[in-house]
């Protein structure tokens, strides 16, 4: 086996680099997880109590005091819960990827592998979460006699959707914090501000499709629909709530073309960035 | 040629160095909008400044200003270019032990850091035939929560080895860390030998073709050390190529077959390692008091000004077997508190080794005096009669008050000393016949 080590190569082989640095990627996948529920007293019933708490707060708030309906035949629990599951898991593995390089600096700054692992790490640790509350999901499900029909065989294709949005974002988040390092200021931020702009807590039907503002037409549902998450959030509730929420085309589909734009845009802005991770962190 | 396993051809790395972010190493997107403001609204400044300048006629006299570029203000002020390696050619052929030696910053840790590709060269290429794994810190990637055996096989993973690799070597790796009461235990609970001793045992474990290792003797306890040479010349026997970067000379003559010295990011000769390291070591003393090397200060209390040694009254970088000097250090302190112990080492090293350490310590009378130290003086270490032969010295300074260390400085004398009349007989032994002198009398008596 020959290696050959000049400007400009390491650019050439990426992907084969990737797929054999597949096991280092296991391992600290496995690091990464074992470390979280080890670290935490309650370990992995934290991933179950704060879904659960958030969820049972969010219906006080939405429906009892802001009598904000459920669709017909669904508990509106189940509704939030739905919507809970790619939000939650959206939202950690933003925080996580976009720290994981800084957190990594010693292994960066000391071996050479493929940097694209370690974000992709913290999405998957964060992907064992989204499983755990899917667990919790299925309880809840059972608890209310809920059962979900056909449209359920559609759910992979939303979580690989939910999944592409994260790694997407959280390349360039990560990418970002190694470069301004006042970055993760902002993150919190961004993660808060996405939560009021996801339909977290209510059904997306609820923003307009038109909103008049000073005569002017403004199409808000499309707008709205910009962030890939909305797409996202209505799928999950159209698979597991056997359709009883709005499912509006639109949104699905910009979802879809965002969501491989943020992979494909972030995948590039990363290997940009990737070849001077060593020098700067 | 078919057993050349490593070729360097020309290589280059260029790094830019940004004079203004001084003591902080990132860019802050707060730093990088205010640059943008400032680049917008530079017509109002640079109006400003035409005023000022109209006042002042003499002002018309200096060199245009940066201002002058329209861009200039987006980047950092001053920023330049500078080439950690350029040119670098060699060869390594499969099973040689090569140390590479040369002052810090010469460029050794960047051609390291190329050759285990975390950085990319800017030119030239580089041809490896084999697997290469580096050591360039022991213990990289250890999570203080997991236990010995989820390490062991998390540092063998990013190390380089494959799950059944690791598998297979488990128990040697247990047994040469003599861990195996602890592997269940988190690593934080580890003493820091243990730790260490494991970091090493999973990396000493590593078979690639190439091994990188770079300062990571400097860790453990002397036994510890020992075994970790053995070790590695084991590996060497074994066939394999090793590239070792050190300081502790002693170790590189002793270990590698032949070294590359590094001089400023070129290479300066390559050759046998015990002759390129009695080079190095001649060309490092030629200097004198250099006190740049690295140095360390952490306290506030005292700092090392400078140091000399005297020989006759005057200053000098040579000494002989037998005379009387002294070694002057200045010291100033930095602050009014007072000093309830002052202890400061003189090392005197040569080739590597520690041959003795001046330690202020040893003499009560100065440990109990220091209270009243000055604000800013010298001390003088003085000996009666230098015992050392021929050898280049070289001086480590080290000070301590109030339970913190003040002032840590490597090299910061390095002088010559020379073989003499010691004993005063006229009688010189050969060079061979032992490295000092020592005061000594002889009597010889009846028996009975």
């Amino acid at each position: 086996m020959e290696l050959l080590i000049e400007p400009g190569r390491a650019e050439k082989n990426y992907w084969r680099d990737l797929w054999r640095y597949r096991e280092l990627f296991y391992f600290l996948a496995w690091r990464d997880i074992l470390v979280r529920y080890k670290q935490t007293v309650i370990g992995v019933a934290w991933a179950v109590i704060q879904p659960f708490l958030t969820t049972v707060a969010f219906t006080l708030v939405f429906n009892r005091v802001a009598k904000l309906p459920a669709p017909a035949g669904v508990p509106y629990f189940l509704m939030v819960m739905a919507a809970q599951l790619p939000w939650q898991f959206f939202s950690t593995s933003l925080s996580a990827s976009s720290s994981s390089l800084i957190g990594n600096a010693n292994l960066i700054s000391k071996i050479y592998f493929p940097r694209l692992i370690i974000p992709a790490g913290s999405v998957i640790t964060s992907f064992v979460d989204f499983l755990i509350t899917t667990g919790l999901m299925a309880a809840m499900m059972l608890w209310f006699r809920f059962v979900p029909d056909w449209r359920l065989l559609a759910l992979p294709l939303f979580v690989a959707l939910a999944f592409g949005a994260a790694f997407g974002a959280g390349l360039w988040l990560c990418a970002l914090n190694v470069k301004y390092r006042d970055f993760r200021y902002i993150i919190p931020f961004i993660v808060q501000f996405g939560f009021f702009l996801s339909p977290v807590g209510y059904t997306s039907d609820r923003v307009p499709d038109i909103w008049l503002w000073h005569g002017l037409d403004i199409p808000a549902r499309l707008l709205y629909s910009f962030n890939p998450m909305v797409g996202v959030i209505d799928g999950f509730r159209w698979a597991l709530l056997r359709g009883q929420t709005d499912f509006w085309w639109p949104s699905i589909q910009l979802s879809i073309v965002l969501t491989v734009a943020l992979c494909a845009s972030g995948i590039w802005y990363f290997r940009k960035m990737e070849r001077t991770f060593a020098d700067v962190i | 040629m078919s057993d050349v396993i490593i070729s360097v051809e020309n290589l280059g790395k260029k790094y830019r160095i940004q004079h203004q972010a001084e003591g902080r190493r990132y860019v802050a997107l707060r730093d990088v909008i205010a640059q943008k403001f400032a680049a917008r609204f530079k017509f109002l400044r640079r109006s400003q400044k035409s005023e000022v300048r109209s006042q002042n006629p003499t002002s018309d006299l200096r060199p245009p200003t940066t201002g002058s570029d329209p861009t200039s203000d987006l980047r950092p002020p001053s920023s330049e270019d500078f080439w950690a390696l350029r040119n670098v050619s060699f060869e390594v052929k499969q099973g040689e032990v090569v140390g590479i030696i040369g002052r810090n910053g010469a460029g050794k840790s960047t051609l390291l850091k190329i050759l285990s590709r975390i950085t990319e060269p800017t030119e030239g290429r580089i041809r490896i035939r084999g697997r290469v794994a580096s050591l360039l810190e022991v213990g990289t990637g250890f999570h203080p929560e997991l236990t010995g055996r989820e390490n062991i096989f998390l540092n063998g993973a990013i190390l380089g080895m494959h799950r059944a690799e690791i598998k297979k070597k488990f128990d040697e790796i247990v047994a040469f860390a003599e861990v195996e009461k602890f592997l269940d235990t988190p690593v934080k609970r580890y003493s820091s030998g243990m730790y260490v001793r494991l970091a090493f045992a999973v990396a000493a474990h590593l078979e690639p073709e190439i091994l990188i290792v770079d300062e990571v003797l400097a860790v453990g306890d002397a036994q510890f050390q020992k075994k970790c040479l053995g070790k590695m010349s084991e590996v060497a026997h074994g066939g394999r190529t090793v590239l070792f970067v050190s300081h502790n000379m002693a170790a590189v003559s002793g270990l590698c077959g032949s070294a590359i010295w590094l001089v400023d990011g070129m290479v300066c000769a390559r050759g046998r390692a015990d002759e390129l390291v009695h080079k190095y070591l001649a060309a490092v003393s030629t200097a004198g008091s250099t006190f740049q090397l690295s140095r360390r200060h952490t306290g506030d209390d005292v700092r090392i000004g400078r140091i000399e040694l005297i020989v006759d009254g005057i200053p000098s970088t040579n000494i002989q077997a037998g005379q009387s000097c002294i070694i002057r250090v200045y010291y100033r302190r930095v602050s009014d508190r007072s000093i309830d112990s002052l202890s400061l080492s003189v090392m005197l090293y040569s080739d590597g080794q520690k041959l003795t350490n001046l330690w202020t310590n040893c003499h009560t009378e100065f440990t109990a005096n220091c209270q009243r130290l000055p604000m800013a003086g010298f001390g003088d270490c003085c000996i009666e009669k230098w015992p050392f032969r021929s050898h280049t010295i070289r001086v480590d300074i080290f000070s301590h008050t109030n339970n913190s260390t003040q002032d840590w400085v490597e090299e910061a004398l390095v002088f010559n000393s020379h073989d003499g009349d010691y004993y005063g007989s006229g009688v010189i032994p050969n060079p061979d016949q032992g490295i000092m002198f020592l005061n000594h009398s002889w009597r010889f008596y009846a028996d009975k």
